[in-house]
């Protein structure tokens, strides 16, 4: 099992790796991808039951990433978790790729065809609520924008987790705070997401998104309480890592010039050798 | 002609058998089981329906979720709603995802008459039909709807069954087989066809039945599968019979005529041509039966199209 440490080391790397695409392919979400990346490397190398071996298993746990244009930082763990190999990634977003711009079942480890925002949380209702009914035991998880929360059919979906009291689907906010024309509470005010999701029927637990520590003590205390569905509000940092890039909306699916990659590996590189 | 039961009892009951026989078979349903006559499915399989609230997109959600965890899965919704409000989970959750889970629209087309346009829906083939990886099936009467329901129930793709709630007439059939795609021989004839989908079979086959008595014979389809279409009972139609009627509970934008034109006419089959079904305007109010009269599609309605037609050069 991966020690704090080893996670964090693994985040970084994650970052490197993420940049490292999102530049070779001229495209991507870098915003939110490096706002997501600590919650997904948790997810995947302390948190779910499943692998590449069992990716295809009755009981494995699930994962629906309904914020679906962060697929680059999903693709980055999958394939250093083994569905399938790096080098594919090199033909992300080009013609004829089953690489895409948005998770598709086409790759493997990717468990719905996510995008379009607001979709995710129902169809990981869906998947709760059938093994329930089946007795079985794995959960699901599924990670949501905070943007994407404006969206209505999230909250039917809330209602019917709480209704069918499903403790064993775990819902994660990315509440980076930021989304394309600027911050959330601008926009369309969010706040307060957890009296909100307390209100539709949710347990809640509120921890620090980009601390890996902080994460796997929250998400290793799932369900938080019996018989209702968990929400985790996860405070995080769009742009994550790379100083320039954070918290400015602009880097929502902003692509570094040779000149700011540069600058970015050479922070991150400074922070890997910080942790090591 | 016999008045059997509403197509919508026969799929209950229908349901009902499919889920006696496979404890994984689950209806999911929007505050409609009362109007989709699920009320005895309820009653006898508690375990296998789910409620959701008035909420389709979520009732189209939940659905693809059961489904990826392995379920059989029914989702049933007014028409109206669920291919309209719903239509983005159909098409990404369902149909991208490739989640075999069956649409069921009730009181479809103008079933719900007096209610108006909010609960009506005549749109629903135009959007579908645009929509890559779903079976779109209008059965016309109670042997189709059984049929179709035990069909979708083992197609392992996402399919949309589309009823609405008038009680049917047995109708005659050549063969006594079903296939979903292949269209069922209603009535035999050479002068003209009806293709026809869902509850304008019934005025369709009247209308024949008008027209023999003048001595036009009339060929009477149930394109009860208008994707995929029977591109061979649409060309056999256009090349053995002296024109074609397309009939539909639908706007004349998008459904079956324009999917039997567009054939048609790439194959360079020029025959007698007609699209009936709800023109591009407000409709006027009125119940199923007035609305049919109103726009033509019932008996003497289509006997009248098609003499207007056969007397074109």
């Amino acid at each position: 099992m991966l020690t704090e440490r080893d996670l964090k080391l693994k985040s970084a790397q994650y970052r490197k790796d993420l940049l490292r695409l999102i530049k070779a392919c001229g495209t991507g979400h870098t915003g939110g991808d490096l706002s997501c990346l600590d919650i997904l490397n948790v997810l995947y190398n302390r948190v779910l039951r499943v692998s590449p071996e069992t990716f295809k298993s009755q009981d494995r746990d699930y994962y629906i990433q309904s914020k679906g244009h962060c697929a680059e930082a999903l693709f980055v763990v999958l394939a250093d978790r083994g569905f399938f190999p790096a080098k594919d990634l090199e033909t992300l977003n080009r013609y004829g790729s089953h690489y895409l711009g948005h998770p598709t079942r086409d790759v493997n480890g990717v468990e719905q065809n996510t995008g379009a925002l607001g979709h995710g949380l129902a169809v990981a209702v869906g998947i709760a609520l059938a093994g329930k009914m089946d007795r079985k035991d794995y959960r699901v998880f599924t990670l949501l924008g905070d943007g994407e929360l404006a969206e209505g059919s999230n909250w039917e979906a809330a209602m019917t987790a709480a209704h069918y009291r499903l403790d064993n689907l775990v819902a994660i906010v990315d509440r980076n705070g930021l989304q394309i024309t600027g911050s959330t509470e601008d926009v369309c005010q969010l706040s307060p997401l957890d009296e909100k999701f307390k209100a539709f029927g949710f347990a809640v637990q509120r921890c620090d998104g980009n601390d890996v520590g902080d994460l796997v003590r929250t998400l290793e205390a799932v369900p938080f309480r019996p018989g209702k569905p968990s929400l985790v509000l996860a405070r995080t940092r769009k742009g994550k890592g790379v100083s320039f890039m954070e918290n400015v909306a602009k880097w929502h699916h902003g692509v570094p010039n040779d000149e700011e990659f540069s600058r970015a590996m050479a922070e991150l590189e400074a922070a890997e050798a910080a942790i090591a | 002609m016999e008045q059997a039961l509403v197509n919508l009892e026969v799929f209950s009951a229908t349901l009902l058998e499919l889920a006696r026989a496979d404890s994984n078979l689950l209806v999911v349903t929007s505050d409609s089981r009362g109007s989709a006559k699920l009320a005895p499915f309820a009653k006898a399989a508690p375990g296998q329906i789910v409620e959701v609230g008035i909420a389709e997109q979520n009732l189209v959600g939940v659905a693809a979720g059961l489904a990826a965890a392995g379920k059989t899965v029914f989702a049933v919704s007014p028409a109206c709603f669920l291919t309209a409000r719903s239509l983005e989970q159909i098409k990404n959750d369902l149909c991208y995802s490739d989640r075999p889970v069956k649409a069921v629209g009730i009181s479809a087309g103008v079933s719900y008459g007096a209610l108006g346009t909010t609960h009506h829906s005549l749109h629903d083939y135009a959007v579908l039909r645009a929509i890559h990886n779903l079976a779109i099936v209008a059965p016309a009467d109670n042997f189709e709807t059984r049929e179709a329901v035990r069909a979708a129930a083992r197609l392992p793709m996402p399919v949309y069954l589309r009823f609405g709630k008038k009680r049917m007439p047995h109708l005659p059939r050549m063969e006594p087989d079903f296939a979903l795609g292949r269209a069922s021989r209603i009535r035999e004839g050479t002068d003209l066809s009806f293709l026809a989908c869902g509850e304008t079979v019934a005025p369709a086959f009247e209308a024949a039945g008008l027209l023999a008595k003048e001595g036009i014979q009339c060929r009477v389809l149930s394109v009860h599968t208008l994707k995929p279409l029977d591109v061979a009972a649409v060309r056999q139609a256009a090349t053995e019979t002296g024109g074609v009627i397309t009939v539909e509970e639908h706007s004349i934008n998008g459904g079956l005529g324009e999917a039997c034109a567009a054939l048609m006419l790439q194959e360079g089959l020029f025959a007698r041509f007609k699209i009936t079904g709800f023109p591009d305007d407000h409709t006027v109010t009125g119940s199923q039966e007035e609305l049919f009269r109103h726009y033509g599609l019932d008996g003497p309605g289509l006997a009248a199209t098609a003499r207007q037609l056969l007397a074109k050069r």
